[in-house]
């Protein structure tokens, strides 16, 4: 304990510590804004069409059971980026991420009550505005249980980046290992657990302000 | 480019014999995953019956398993490889810890989701609290247990690549030596045999769950009849996909 008041003591550790933090956040993050956009088309594409279907999800398991370190690695080789080019990390995590939610997305699209699609329609909605008011937002339920799960896992992903040299918090790891220092490894577990507590809790408040029909008059969807 | 160098690597004659070779650090990567399932089914899916079984306890499993996943597998590798000062010990308790989880995840959820109505009957026959669990409960939970057990795998075949770091001689190796050698080939080969394997595994275990799951589960299909509460079903949800809940540490 007294280890860790020293390492966290020094101004210099702390600016440091919030940079991998930023760096952290910025990793874990961008990914899943992308794969939300990217999973609501693909999550369309199955439910509109379905032979498209089978081999998109099958597609999508098989790239969810590669592991993590060998597509950081496996990325620069198919589309030519620089090894070590953190954009690597963003793009595996924006796979897995999009992976993880076209399934459940395509579900959810799939569980609209056809009476609703056919309100929609019979109040005069064109497709477009058909699925980006009606159908998508009693979607959201559904796609935020997976954007739970997809920036848990993220942030905690993000760490092994450090392995192949990107920034975040995973460099407490490397660094502590590397001097046999446990403090910046507690202070990197501590900070992981608490950037994924309270992702989670902004996500959950973020579908409540999503989804006001879901709490009024205490009913659940 | 690269991907001629990393086939160039991977169908070397030289890379597959020796201390170093492929089959002996497939062959270490495979028995540390072995031990780490093992090891975490023994703890998770007794613990996983009984919660499931007495209900008591549920909450505080579903929390803790959830916070479990958040951990960095790197973080908790190096932590208790500091700790215990080296060895193998560590890191076989941190892949433990990270399997334990999704097994206990689905153990619960399974017992969870057995029909009400099921154990009713189960108990209406006269069966003992002990009898419903095993010859009821257990058989109707198989499909969910085995998909978390599925999770467990693959979240430790990831993880022991990443446990190449504090020098255990997995899979990871190559990726890592070939990184600080700046050697590509060996970098993304190593890469492609770590997702080779993992996906393999997964195939296998895909297959041997057809297998196990009982004849009359596989005839029933999907179950029917009444769910029991919300929160078992949210939960059967993220352990029966197999894709949830980061199993790619």
């Amino acid at each position: 304990m007294g280890d860790l008041g020293k390492y966290l003591g020094d101004a210099g550790t702390r600016s440091a510590i919030w940079t991998m933090l930023l760096e952290h956040v910025y990793l874990s993050l961008l990914p899943l804004v992308i794969s939300v956009v990217l999973a609501v088309v693909l999550g369309w594409v199955c439910h509109r069409y379905g032979w498209f279907r089978g081999a998109l999800l099958g597609t999508a398991n098989i790239v969810y059971t590669v592991p993590s370190l060998a597509l950081f690695a496996i990325i620069p080789a198919i589309i030519g980026t620089q090894v070590l080019d953190i954009n690597n990390v963003v793009i595996a995590l924006t796979v897995y991420t999009t992976a993880l939610l076209t399934r459940p997305v395509s579900d959810a699209l799939d569980a609209v009550p056809a009476q609703i699609t056919a309100a929609a329609t019979a109040m005069g909605f064109r497709p477009l505005r058909r699925f980006l008011t009606v159908e998508l937002p009693l979607a959201v339920p559904v796609l935020f249980a997976g954007l739970r799960v997809g920036s848990v896992s993220n942030i905690s992903l993000v760490s092994v980046g450090a392995l192949i040299g990107t920034g975040g918090l995973g460099v407490l790891f490397t660094d502590g290992f590397r001097s046999r220092y446990l403090a910046p490894i507690i202070v990197g577990i501590v900070l992981t657990l608490l950037l994924a507590l309270v992702v989670d809790g902004l996500l959950v408040a973020l579908r409540q302000w999503l989804t006001p029909w879901n709490h009024v008059r205490g009913v659940k969807a | 480019m690269i991907f001629a160098d990393a086939f160039g690597w991977l169908f070397d004659p030289v890379n597959w014999s020796g201390p170093k070779g492929i089959p002996l650090r497939v062959g270490v990567h495979l028995l540390y995953c072995l031990g780490a399932v093992l090891g975490a089914s023994a703890i998770a899916v007794p613990l996983g019956l009984f919660v499931g079984h007495t209900g008591r306890g549920g909450t505080f499993l579903v929390g803790g398993s959830n916070a479990l996943r958040a951990l960095p597998t790197l973080g908790l590798v190096t932590f208790l490889y500091l700790i215990a000062g080296g060895g193998t010990g560590p890191v076989l308790i941190a892949l433990i810890v990270l399997a334990i989880p999704p097994i206990l995840a689905g153990t619960y959820a399974g017992i969870q989701d057995v029909d009400r109505g099921v154990v009713d009957a189960a108990r209406g026959m006269g069966m003992t609290g002990g009898q419903v669990l095993w010859r009821v409960e257990l058989p109707n939970a198989l499909p969910l247990l085995i998909g978390g057990l599925r999770n467990a795998t693959l979240q430790v075949v990831a993880t022991a690549s990443v446990a190449a770091y504090v020098g255990i001689e997995t899979l990871g190796r190559p990726l890592l030596d070939g990184l600080r050698v700046l050697d590509y080939g060996q970098f993304v080969g190593g890469a492609v045999l770590i997702a080779v394997l993992a996906v393999a595994l997964d195939l296998l275990l895909a297959s041997g769950q057809k297998a196990i799951v009982p004849r009359g589960l596989r005839l029933a299909g999907q179950p029917t009849g009444p769910k029991k509460g919300k929160r078992s079903q949210k939960l059967v949800a993220t352990a029966a996909q197999p894709d949830s809940g980061g199993s790619t540490a």
